[in-house]
């Protein structure tokens, strides 16, 4: 968006989020929402992929290793997999790698979780709004970028 | 004691078994013994000093084990849920091992350390067992010794860990976690981890680190863990192994205590027992969802 360009001028922080979607629901969601001209906040990268139970967590583990300071993970609401239970299966793996994520100290607000069907265009803004709302107010994921590492390709070839 | 090893014999003798595995007195405390020869069978024994579990040689990546012939292993409880484990996950198929169970009162937190069982000295997963005398053996032995001493630690440094704030428990488990030197020694003691390529050691593309440096091994353990989750059997193993002393059966107990509430799932020595994660309820709780 046209102010963004402006924020990063003054250096007010700006959180990367990267959005692990199912293409079938969550995408086709978010696809609705720009045809429709919906305004959102511009910070969330979407990756695209074939279904909810296709998202390891080691996705969002390397997402946080690549730079994001927030993650969200979306897909068809129960009942509406296209490949019958994929959502089924997401939900039981988040609900333990949320609670671990929490106990190892990595703020559960970094992460939000959610269904969004093909025609929930405005949630999908909602989602993407206060996702972003919320981890700009936590500010950069600092903590988990500084944890030493080897090679130096890590923040090099983070997403931008 | 006696009984264990008339039964070993027998096995042995019969054919029915190529092996038992079991325990022996070594030169520096208890040690895990593959005894193949029926005059060998009295080198068996059963103490509190047993820790090991003796489960991770049932598994498939240890072809070596079966090539001794049929096998014979002997179990605690704890252990037992292991075999459970390996043959609800058909790793192992049931008819094709014998599983001697033996009543147990706890054993110590280190085969080669002090033989008396105190509460200071019994290990961690011996306070309040479910499964003193095992359940779905061939063979149960021995007599049934009083319960285990002492109080659990890990789930009192546990809900402790729970109270303090995200910050306190991200530098906890940072600073624990960058002791790690990856040396593999909790997957490779561990009866569960099984696959016969790991995905912590694929480089193409490579999810996970190799090198020890807090980011990778934060990786791997987050990883570990969660490959654990409603599979672990809570034997300890992989804390014992550990040469850096890395709380491991933390977070093994925090996935078991996840998968508890949410969906009433306990470790069991019952393979027909379907496991959490790979299975669902259609109504399975979802207040984390938006």
């Amino acid at each position: 968006m046209s102010d963004n360009g402006n924020k990063q001028h003054d250096n007010s922080f700006e959180p990367r989020i990267t959005a692990f979607v199912c293409t079938w629901c969550t995408y086709t969601g978010a696809d609705l929402a720009g045809t429709s001209r919906l305004q959102m906040e511009s910070n969330v990268r979407i990756i695209r992929l074939p279904c909810t139970g296709r998202i390891d967590p080691l996705f969002i583990i390397k997402a946080f290793e690549r730079g994001a300071d927030g993650v969200i993970v979306s897909g068809c609401h129960p009942a509406d997999c296209h490949y019958t239970a994929g959502n089924y299966h997401a939900r039981r793996r988040f609900t333990v790698f949320r609670e671990l994520m929490d106990f190892i100290g990595i703020d559960a607000r970094r992460l939000t979780f959610s269904w969004v069907s093909a025609s929930e265009g405005t949630k999908w803004k909602e989602i993407v709004d206060e996702t972003t709302d919320r981890v700009r107010a936590l500010g950069p994921f600092t903590a988990y970028h500084n944890l030493a590492g080897g090679a130096e390709e890590a923040m090099a070839g983070g997403v931008q | 004691m006696k009984e264990l090893q008339e039964l070993a014999r027998k096995l042995l003798t019969d054919g029915t078994v190529g092996v038992v595995i079991g325990w022996e007195e070594g030169p520096r405390g208890i040690r895990p013994y593959f005894c193949t020869r029926p005059e060998d069978a009295d080198k068996l024994v059963f103490t509190p000093r047993c820790v090991h579990n003796l489960a991770t040689y049932l598994s498939p990546r240890r072809s070596n084990v079966r090539e001794l012939g049929k096998v014979a292993v002997v179990v605690k409880g704890c252990d037992n849920k292991a075999v459970a484990g390996l043959v609800r996950e058909t790793q192992l198929k049931r008819e094709d091992v014998v599983v001697i169970g033996v009543r147990c009162g706890g054993v110590v937190l280190d085969p080669y350390g002090p033989a008396e069982l105190t509460a200071n000295t019994v290990a961690d997963r011996c306070p309040g067992c479910d499964v003193r005398e095992p359940h779905n053996t061939d063979h149960l032995v021995g007599e049934l010794p009083p319960p285990p001493p002492g109080e659990q630690r890990t789930a009192k440094l546990m809900s402790e860990l729970e109270k303090s704030s995200p910050d306190q428990r991200w530098d906890f488990w940072i600073e624990q976690l960058s002791k790690c030197v990856r040396c593999n020694a909790c997957r490779e003691v561990c009866p569960m981890c099984f696959c016969e390529r790991c995905l912590a050691d694929k480089t193409q593309p490579q999810w996970i680190d190799s090198s020890p440096h807090p980011r990778g091994n934060l990786a791997w353990h987050l990883t570990r863990a969660m490959h654990q989750a409603g599979r672990c059997a809570g034997c300890g193993e992989c804390e014992r192994a550990c040469p850096m002393d890395i709380p491991l059966m933390l977070l093994n107990r925090k996935v078991a205590q996840v998968v508890a509430d949410s969906w009433g799932y306990k470790s069991s020595e019952d393979p027909a027992v379907a496991a959490p994660i790979g299975t669902f309820n259609k109504d399975d709780p979802q207040e984390f969802i938006k």
